[in-house]
């Protein structure tokens, strides 16, 4: 390991920008003659728009334009894609409605567009957007799960009847019936996991812009992945060639997923750019970012696991109906399919998985990928679930996870539900996790918790995800309408500095200095010697972004081979140089050298070479010194680790706190260690979030979304969260150069479980077997007394 | 109608003719140009617009602009010299006290703040500090340790 190499943990490159103020996101930018865009929005979850009068606005100060959806339709401005068609158990297609940019007939969710104000200040844009009159019919809307599978319930399409959009499957149904014939227990339980805001810091935000010189068009965008908006709102939307639309997402503040999505305020700001030939900027402000951000998981799950009499697993049975919100967002149907089932095998040897979903349209905003996507909620399953089972077979916790492991001498292991995993070692990073957590102290932790009056609890989780997707074949039999691979440019400048393309996409994760690291590490070049470029479609050949805790494992790989064909093509320079057989040059710290000898030359001087060719192997040879690679993956890769989490409650105020919590996570090789210790950091954070305090409400009546703002909603603070132990064991990925696997989602898919599964073995002396997430004082406490009054009544 | 106001801002004095309406951090990100303050809300929780007037931090999307008329603005453009950043700046990048960079001034700007009215803050006191500061990507973990880190390099 060099000092700036790979497993350095390298202080970021990108800091000194951001902490002196000179970041350059979005809302930043500013355009010469730019205009301001306020989206007039829905303030019903239903209802028939009769009319939309605009004349008022357009007659107010400073407004240049407003744009009603009839606008669009007469400029053939088409809908919003999804990007994923799941097809159901029966070979259907999945309902997929049309999603218009700004809706004309009839309001689906409260927050849905209807128009945009235009003028020349965003207060002039906001005050006119008042004096728009829509006439509405209201409806009355289904704004959960329940109510729209209800017989009668609302129709929120009227081509998806009862509200479902697809009912999809997986697995073998008879075996696993079989197997519950069989078995000696069975565990079950019945659980939701709640909706989630993601809440980036930074609301989203666009500006669209026009050159009617060239007739070209820039979107400026707070995206994770600009190439994606630009095929799906170039192609889809407003039909403009690729080569006319540039799509830039330059720093970005946080995305947690809800930045892949192309949303309709971009194709708007855009299209209108065009159409009034001055620029036009939008940014969100919160309470929009609220109600028109897509949201996150809202799954309702009955579950079953069958074991025999010595508490081996012998089948899993899953019914889950998932929120898709009114439309499907760009990757909503594929969350609760292919991200989900497919992880339901966990780190164990369960032989039989089948798994039932009903996607299920609904008055609410587009549900979508949010930190995990997925695999948080088949993570959350099936560790509560393996708890019940530890329950019901009296079996140790710890005891029957390490009975159904996949022992390490069994990779490449094929689950029942379609994944292969390559590596992994759980019983490892549980034992680790279990010494760090100090697991064999704990009751006399308790008693001493006990004294202070306080009920103290312990949880595990030891759970696998799935990233770095994925193979393109594969995702595209499944209904992605992408390719899911990667590109890297390298360029080696004269003087051997290098710049580096990546398709990748940096909103935090810190790929300005990682990336530096593998350049530093294969080509032996400074640090401060390289610059990664990112987020530009006018600079970056072609990238699909980053999601899926992706960037490094299908990222990073593109670039690793990206360097091999540098340093090939290098070495064949190397070889003419010193008049020495190719074969016999070797390369080094940044240095060819002949084999045996102590002839050498440096990259630098390679590249110079290359670039004033006099003594050249020209007929051979290009000049220049400029590779590209794609990667197309051949698996998924899969992370995996345990969580412990130990948690205190107040009985007398239902008041839960994390006093520890310990992750040990298996991420494959690691490049910066701080930077995945500060992933995993993160992602912690938002799984206590999502277990204690976080939780979307909507009004069931009205469809009113009740936590609209930071006042309602719920964010971890400083003070709710504790410092982690954060560690990691490592086993390589067995199909990418680099060995890694992936780390940004982990701690938001590991963390949820061992949080509820501590809460409730905290209070399990009092007879409580489950609680909800969010586990709030308020659910604590009633949990605490419907358990006493149920135990007096006995 | 417009109304003049005048204050210092990072030691230069400015003079502007804005709305009466218009808020300290309009003031500083639209007619200053002073982007590094960030607005993350509309209801005055998250932080990430937190600068100091008259030395103290205050949330820059909840005051008028006509209220900080005739004051010390500071913002986080305002605390480097140079290419050296302040002890608290400096914390911040050694501990791996930022990720996507967007809450960052406002965690800067506040901490600094509770430096200076305490030196020497315990964990628990930064992170009820911390209240009104809200971050998605860190966890709080490592900006916890770079203000306790950046407190002590402070005081020395
Ligand atoms: S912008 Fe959120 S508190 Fe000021
Ligand atoms: S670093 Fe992204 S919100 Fe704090």
């Amino acid at each position: 390991m060099t000092e700036f190499g790979i497993g350095a943990a390298v202080k970021r490159k990108e800091d000194f920008r951001f902490l002196t103020g000179r970041g350059t996101y979005t809302d930043d930018i500013n355009r010469p003659g730019q205009l301001y865009a306020w989206i007039v929005r829905s303030p019903h979850a239903s209802a028939d728009i009769r009319s939309v009068d605009t004349d008022a606005a357009k007659n107010a100060p400073g407004v240049v334009a407003v744009f009603t959806g009839a606008d669009l339709a007469a400029d053939g401005v088409g809908g919003v894609p999804c990007g994923w068609q799941v097809t159901d158990k029966h070979g259907e297609p999945m309902k997929e409605p049309p999603h218009p940019a700004l809706v004309a007939d009839r309001v689906r969710h409260v927050g849905d567009q209807i128009a945009v104000v235009i003028a020349e200040s965003k207060d002039q844009a906001r005050d006119a957007a008042e004096l728009v009159e829509v006439d509405y019919a209201e409806l009355s809307p289904a704004t959960s799960i329940a109510d729209a599978l209800k017989d009668g319930a609302p129709q929120v399409w009227d081509e998806a009847p009862g509200n479902i959009c697809y009912d999809w499957e997986l697995g073998d149904q008879a075996a696993v019936e079989a197997a519950f014939g069989q078995a000696a227990h069975v565990a079950s339980i019945d659980i939701t996991n709640n909706r989630l805001i993601p809440n980036a810091i930074e609301p989203r935000a666009a500006i669209g812009d026009y050159d009617p010189a060239s007739g070209d068009y820039t979107l400026y965008t707070t995206s994770q992945n600009p190439h994606v908006i630009r095929l799906l709102m170039g192609a889809f939307v407003l039909s403009i060639p690729e080569h006319k639309l540039r799509v830039y997402a330059p720093d970005v503040g946080g995305g947690f997923g809800s930045k892949i999505y192309h949303y309709a305020e971009e194709a708007i700001v855009t299209w209108a750019a065009g159409k009034l030939q001055r620029p036009v900027k939008w940014t969100a402000e919160r309470s929009e970012s609220f109600m028109s951000d897509a949201h996150g998981r809202d799954h309702v799950t009955h579950a079953e696991l069958a074991l025999d009499g010595d508490g081996k697993f012998l089948a899993l049975r899953v019914h889950t109906d998932a929120n898709m919100g009114a439309y499907l967002s760009t990757f909503a149907p594929s969350i609760p399919t292919y991200l989900y089932a497919l992880l339901l095998a966990g780190t164990y040897t369960t032989p039989q998985i089948y798994c039932n979903v009903r996607a299920v349209f609904t008055n609410t905003v587009p549900v979508d990928a949010y930190r995990g996507a997925g695999r948080p909620e088949a993570t959350y399953l099936l560790e509560r679930l393996v708890d019940v089972a530890a329950r019901v077979t009296g079996i140790d916790r710890v005891e029957i996870r390490r009975r159904n492991f996949i022992p390490k001498d069994a990779f490449p292991y094929q689950t029942p539900v379609v994944v292969q995993y390559d590596s992994g070692d759980y019983q490892a990073t549980l034992d680790t996790a279990l010494r760090h957590a100090e697991w064999d102290g704990f009751e006399f932790r308790r008693q001493e918790a006990a004294e202070r009056g306080k009920l103290r609890g312990i949880g595990i989780s030891t759970y696998l995800e799935a990233c770095g997707i994925a193979p393109s074949a594969v995702v595209g039999s499944v209904g992605a309408r992408a390719g899911l691979y990667e590109s890297a440019n390298v360029r080696v400048h004269p003087t051997g500095s290098v710049t580096v393309f990546t398709g990748s996409h940096s909103h935090g994760q810190g790929h300005e200095t990682t990336f530096s690291q593998l350049v530093a590490d294969q080509l032996g070049v400074p640090l401060e010697s390289v610059e990664i470029v990112h987020g530009d479609t006018a600079k970056v050949p072609f990238g699909m972004g980053t999601y899926g805790s992706r960037s490094l494992a299908v990222g990073g790989t593109a670039l690793i081979k990206a360097m091999d064909k540098i340093i090939a093509k290098g070495k064949k320079i190397a070889a003419h140089l010193m008049e020495a057989s190719e074969a016999d040059i070797e390369f080094k710290d940044g240095a060819f050298t002949v084999s045996g000898t102590d002839k050498s030359t440096t990259l630098a001087e390679v590249a110079l070479t290359a670039y004033v060719p006099h003594n050249y192997p020209i007929e051979e040879l290009e000049p220049g010194l400029e590779e590209q690679a794609f990667y197309d993956p051949t698996n998924f890769t899969f992370p995996g680790g345990c969580h412990v989490c130990e948690v205190e409650v107040d009985p007398d105020t239902g008041v839960v706190e994390v006093v520890n919590f310990t992750a040990v996570d298996d991420v494959g090789r690691v490049i910066n260690p701080m930077i995945v210790e500060g992933q995993v950091h993160g992602g912690v954070a938002q799984g206590i979030g999502q277990a204690l305090l976080e939780s979307c409400a909507y009004d069931q009546e009205s469809g009113q979304l009740l936590t609209g703002s930071y006042m309602d909603y719920t964010m971890p603070r400083a003070d709710n969260v504790p410092s982690f132990h954060v560690s990691h064991e490592m086993t390589l990925c067995t199909h990418n150069p680099l060995g890694v696997k992936g780390v940004g989602e982990v701690g938001a898919i590991g963390s949820p479980p061992a949080v509820i599964n501590a809460v409730v073995h905290a209070l399990e002396p009092l007879g409580v077997t489950d609680i909800a997430m969010p586990a709030t004082p308020q659910r604590v406490w009633q949990a605490i007394q419907a358990a006493q009054t149920q135990a007096a009544a006995e | 109608m417009t109304i003049t106001v005048n204050m210092t801002v990072n030691g230069k004095d400015v003079s502007a003719e804005v709305e009466p309406r218009t808020l300290l951090v309009q003031l500083l990100r639209e007619n200053l140009g002073l982007t590094g303050t960030h607005v993350g809300c509309d209801t005055s929780q998250c932080g990430a617009c937190v600068v100091h007037v008259d030395g103290e931090s205050v949330k820059s999307c909840t005051l008028l602009a006509a209220q900080c008329d005739g004051g010390q603005v500071t913002t986080i453009e305002g605390l480097a010299d140079g290419d050296t950043l302040h002890p608290m700046q400096e914390a911040f990048r050694e501990h791996h006290g930022l990720q996507c960079g967007f809450c960052t001034p406002g965690m800067v700007m506040s901490a600094i703040d509770l430096v200076n009215r305490n030196g020497a803050p315990s964990e628990t006191e930064i992170r009820e500090w911390l209240e009104g500061n809200i971050c998605r990507c860190t966890g709080y973990h490592n900006i916890v340790k770079a203000i306790d880190a950046g407190a002590k390099s402070m005081g020395g």
